[in-house]
């Protein structure tokens, strides 16, 4: 099963190096990881995606702690959430083609960012599965180019990830 | 206000945090610091011979202390050769704090000359490590670095200072708080975790402890022991706990593992309660996992919680300080009596001791020279071992009686320790007789520190256990290599003459019967000694569980197990 885990990490130099050797050292799955500012200067939040069938969810949380600049980890996948990821997609579109990738487009509320004589680009954001969908629709169009973010996400609610920076049983030490 | 250098700022630092004495090398990077070194008479500062000792040494002292160990080295070849050191304090959780110099701010990332990229390097080997490039971080960025590698799980934190930031001035203000809203260790035990401990252990009828380095890391060795005490419950000690619990004791059963004794590694497959406190399940102690205390609901007491839950499966784990955990459940857990369980371990361990503890007959073997070290020495001694069979026998065979006495390098078994760590113990304690213990391969790698001895007055004993062979990967080839001894006999220089050649007397011993009088006349001497025992080149370390063996599957010389079995297992 994937998870969702969420950190805040204090923005000194090498705490990014620091996440990602460990994951490679401890030999963790990742799935995608992203990294940006927050509402607080001075702290950045990244968000890992992990296959927690072949990598221990525990551990990686355990270990993130363990690195002095990583202020909260927190697993996000069961709480109620919104996650989002953020695709970019040239498509081969002559002009026959054209109305028809639209409509698709249409249909996800995705847009049309960049069009010439025989190329498309389309943006969307939405949840990973959502973006899986779309990809797999205009993939008979003939693909040229495709970036996706990785994920963020946030829980829902008005309780925040930022609360008290350290949970009780996982404290670095 | 008056202004100090960056160079200044870092000896004033190290005042600050009580350091008194260091182990240095300089060189270009980190000149401006040694320029001010000489304005600060009350830091004492040894010069080693290759930075790696200078790691060791530092190593050694904060192993005795408790205190952290410094050491100094320049930018480049200088900070590389730190690193085997740095590696071996974060495998065994040893305070230190490694300081090197950095090529001037500008070259940085140029390729300047003798620029390394260290912290990059020692990221994954150290607590934590800081470039400081701005002369106004360096009292905070100091503050931390020992605050971190004291507190919480120990460990190394390396400072990488630009030569340029050692030369420029500020104002010193030494913070008296710090603030690292990401590092708060835990040190008392979640109360209801303990107190369940506390009723499995007062249910279980073959409860067993298991202590570990976090017992002398945390100065529980008092708790430990009445806590042992009030519940009867027996104690084995790991590779790194040895000397934890008075070996005498009798509630001291011995040490696990790889060459563990059977009655020790018996009671953790027949003990239906095991109490491990500030040990981490080290593959060298539990050997296969899936076959390891089969019987036994785990309670895992440690301070750092990704250690909890990592390699095997626990009933109660509990993340904390092990002297405030043993104080809390002492005051709670029963009184009890399992003197039926012990004799059972004692019954096995009667069976084998004998074999185990003595020499094949007419064979002058390092187990005369242990059996004759704990017989004179009557545990008022420190030992520092080095990596290979003399280290395993002198865990097994010679007797410890107070903490901190048995100093080795456990988690990454760095060949080259014994000498310069002994050397770091032997500054901690002045006063003490402090023993290095070092075969002829460990020795040859850092022998180059004899002269550190010499002209630091350092009374060190020395002892080479000499058996012509890098004797531990020798055994392996014997039994699982068809005894092809590729790359392991090894021909030494007159050890003698060498130390002859430093200033310092020595004697050679090639029998049994001469034991005795060669480690009087060590103890006799005013100053280093060094004695070399000659002995049987060909004897295996046993009891040994074959590397990737169940601990059930001992063996005590070949001919009681197919080797075929070994191998397969390996
Ligand atoms: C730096 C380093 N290199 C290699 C090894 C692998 N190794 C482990 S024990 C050993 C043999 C040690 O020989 P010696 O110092 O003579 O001790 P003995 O086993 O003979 O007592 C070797 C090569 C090591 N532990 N450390
Ligand atoms: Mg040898």
């Amino acid at each position: 099963m994937k998870h969702t885990l969420v950190a805040l990490l204090r923005d000194q130099p090498g705490v990014l190096n620091r996440s990602v050797s460990l994951f490679r050292r401890r030999g963790f799955n990742i799935e995608s990881l992203t990294v940006g500012h927050t509402e607080t200067a001075g702290i950045s939040r990244m968000t890992l995606v992990i296959d927690g069938d072949t990598t221990s969810v525990e551990q990686v949380i355990k270990q993130l702690y363990k690195l002095i600049d990583v202020l909260k980890v927190s697993d996000v996948t069961q709480d109620p959430n919104v996650t989002r990821d953020l695709l970019l997609v040239k498509v081969y579109a002559p002009p026959a083609k054209r109305s028809e990738l639209m409509q698709l487009a249409d249909i996800f509320g995705a847009k049309i960012v960049d069009v010439v004589p025989d190329a498309m680009m389309i943006e969307l954001s939405g949840s990973p599965e959502q973006l899986d969908r779309f990809v797999d629709l205009i993939r008979p169009f003939g693909i040229r180019e495709m970036v996706r973010t990785g994920c963020v996400a946030m829980t829902r609610g008005a309780s925040t990830i930022s609360g008290p920076y350290q949970s009780q049983e996982f404290r670095a030490a | 206000m008056k202004t100090l250098t960056g160079a200044q700022m870092m000896c004033e630092a190290l005042i600050a945090e009580g350091v008194d004495v260091m182990f240095g090398y300089p060189g270009g990077a980190i000149m401006p610091f040694y320029h001010a070194l000489p304005e600060y008479p009350q830091l004492r500062h040894i010069l080693v011979r290759h930075e790696q000792a200078a790691g060791h040494a530092a190593e050694g002292y904060a192993r005795t202390s408790g205190k952290v160990g410094v050491c100094v080295a320049t930018s480049g070849p200088g900070a590389t050769n730190l690193v085997t050191a740095i590696a071996d304090a974060m495998m065994d959780s040893i305070p230190i704090v490694a300081i090197t110099g950095q090529v001037v701010t500008s070259l940085i990332g140029k390729d300047g000359f003798q620029e390394t990229d260290v912290t990059g390097i020692t990221q994954p080997i150290t607590k934590h490590n800081y470039l400081v490039t701005d002369v106004r971080d360096l009292p905070r960025v100091f503050k931390e670095a020992f605050h971190i590698a004291r507190t919480g799980r120990p460990g190394p934190v390396l400072i990488d200072i630009a030569k340029d930031t050692q030369n420029a001035r500020g104002v010193f203000e030494y913070p008296e708080t710090i603030d690292l809203p990401g590092y708060k260790p835990n040190y008392d035990g979640n109360r209801r975790q303990i107190k369940e401990a506390a009723s499995l252990l007062n249910q279980a009828k073959k409860p067993l402890i298991m202590a570990g380095h976090g017992i002398l890391l945390g100065h529980a060795s008092v708790e430990l022991r009445e806590f042992a005490e009030k519940t009867g419950i027996p104690v084995i000690t790991t590779l790194l706990g040895i000397s934890c619990i008075p070996e005498d004791h009798p509630l001291s059963l011995g040490m696990p593992g790889m060459h563990g004794w059977v009655h020790v590694n018996r009671a953790i497959q027949e003990c239906d309660v095991l109490f491990t406190i500030g040990a981490r399940f080290d593959d060298r102690v539990t050997g296969k996992l899936d076959s390891f205390a089969r019987n036994a609901k785990i309670i895992h007491v440690d301070i750092d919680p990704a250690e909890v839950g990592k390699n095997v499966v626990t009933a109660v784990p509990i993340v904390g300080d092990a002297k405030r955990v043993l104080e809390n459940l002492t005051e709670i857990v029963n009184p009890n009596d399992h003197s039926e369980w012990v004799n059972h371990i004692r019954e096995v361990q009667a069976t084998r001791s004998k074999r185990q503890r003595d020499p094949e007959s007419g064979m002058f073997t390092p187990h005369h020279v242990y059996a004759e070290f704990t017989r004179i020495l009557q545990g008022e001694f420190r030992v520092c071992t080095d990596v290979g069979q003399h280290q395993m026998w002198a865990a097994q065979l010679i007797e410890y009686m107070k903490p901190h006495t048995h100093i080795t390098s456990g988690g990454l078994g760095t060949m080259g320790f014994a000498l310069p760590a002994a050397m770091g113990v032997q500054v901690a304690c002045p006063n003490e007789e402090v023993w290095a213990i070092a075969g002829d391969g460990g020795f040859q790698m850092n022998l180059q520190e004899l002269a550190t001895v010499v002209q630091e007055s350092l009374p060190l004993k020395i002892c080479i256990i000499n058996n012509g062979y890098l004797g531990m990967v020798r055994q392996w080839q014997e039994l699982f290599h068809e005894r092809r001894y590729s790359a392991t006999p090894m021909w030494s220089p007159d050890f003698i003459k060498l130390a002859d050649a430093y200033g310092i007397p020595g004697v050679r011993v090639e029998r049994a019967e001469d034991v005795a009088e060669a480690i009087h006349q060590a103890r006799a001497t005013n100053g280093p000694f060094l004695i070399e025992f000659v002995v049987e080149r060909e004897v295996n370390v046993y009891p040994m569980v074959a590397p990737g063996a169940s601990i059930s599957d001992m063996f005590e010389d070949p001919s009681e197990v197919e080797i075929e079995d070994v191998v397969a297992v390996k």
